[in-house]
C-alpha cells in the first residue's frame, strides 16, 4: 500500500509518500507524477511515512530526479533511518539531495 | 541442535501480483525471532528483488512455480531463505554490480536489485541443482 498525497503552490510541489514503495507501488507513482512535474520548478518528497523502498522504488525516483535535473530542483525530506541507508548502500544519497 | 531450527516453506506462481504473499509468508516468519525493524526491511527488499527476478525471467514468455524455503536457527540466530524455481538456468550473483558512484544523467536504471541483495544480506549463494535455480540469502538476526 501506498499514499500519495500533492500539494502544489504556484511552481512549487510537495509529494507527500506514506506506506511502501516497491515493484507493486512505484508504477501508482509513476503515472501519478507522469503529467504533474511540468509545470514544476521545486520538487520535495517527504518521506516521514514511507516504512520501505526496494529498487523499483530507487528507479522512479531516479527518473524523477533525471526530469528534475532540467526543469529545477529536487530535495528528499524526513527519511527514516532505515530508507536513508538505502540511499546510502545504493550511491542514491549522492544522487538525491537528502534534508 | 537440529530440533530448534524451523522450517517453513511456501510454493507459489511466480507472479508479481503474489508478491505481497511472499512478503506476508517471509514476516510472519520473521515474527519467530527478535530481528531489528532495519534488519526486516533488508530481508523484506532481498526477498521482494529476488522473487520478482524470478516472476519477471525464469519462465518468460511462460509461468511456473518458486518455492520458497525459510529457516530461522534460533540459535546461531540466522535467518535463512532459499528461492527454488524451474526456469532457465540463470545465476543472478554474475551479474556485474552498477557503479553506484555515476550521477542520476550517468545512472543507468536497471541492475541495482540484485546489488542491494549483495550488499544487505551476510551470505548469498547460487546453486543449479536438479534442473533448478536456487539462491539462497543468509542473515543474521
Amino acid at each position: 500500500m501506498l499514499n500519495i498525497e500533492k500539494n502544489a503552490v504556484a511552481d512549487k510541489l510537495e509529494v507527500i509518500l506514506s506506506g511502501r514503495l516497491d515493484t507493486a507501488t512505484a508504477p501508482q507513482l509513476e503515472s501519478e507524477l507522469k503529467d504533474a512535474l511540468n509545470e514544476v520548478k521545486e520538487l520535495v518528497f517527504n518521506l516521514a511515512d514511507l516504512e520501505y523502498i526496494s529498487s523499483a522504488g530507487l528507479r522512479v525516483l531516479l527518473s524523477v530526479q533525471k526530469v528534475m535535473n532540467k526543469n529545477g530542483n529536487m530535495v528528499v525530506t524526513n527519511a527514516s533511518d532505515e530508507v536513508k541507508e538505502i540511499f546510502e548502500v545504493t550511491g542514491f544519497s549522492d544522487i538525491l539531495t537528502i534534508e | 541442535m537440529s530440533d530448534i531450527i524451523i522450517k517453513h516453506e511456501l510454493e507459489i506462481e511466480a507472479l508479481t501480483d503474489n508478491l505481497q504473499s511472499v512478503i506476508d509468508f517471509v514476516e510472519e516468519n520473521l515474527e519467530l525471532t527478535a530481528c531489528s525493524m532495519k534488519i526486516k526491511m533488508q530481508i523484506d527488499i532481498a526477498v521482494e528483488e529476488l522473487f520478482v527476478n524470478i516472476a519477471h525471467y525464469a519462465y518468460t514468455p511462460a509461468t511456473g512455480k518458486a518455492i520458497i524455503t525459510i529457516e530461522i536457527d534460533n540459535d546461531n540466530k540466522e535467518v535463512s531463505i532459499t528461492f527454488t524455481d524451474s526456469g532457465i538456468p540463470f545465476n543472478p550473483l554474475e551479474k556485474e554490480d552498477p557503479d553506484v558512484s555515476l550521477s542520476a544523467e550517468e545512472r543507468k536504471i536497471g541492475g541495482l536489485g540484485i546489488y542491494m541483495v549483495k550488499k544487505s544480506m551476510d551470505k548469498v549463494r547460487y546453486a543449479y541443482e536438479d534442473g533448478k535455480n536456487k539462491l539462497t540469502i543468509t542473515k543474521k538476526v
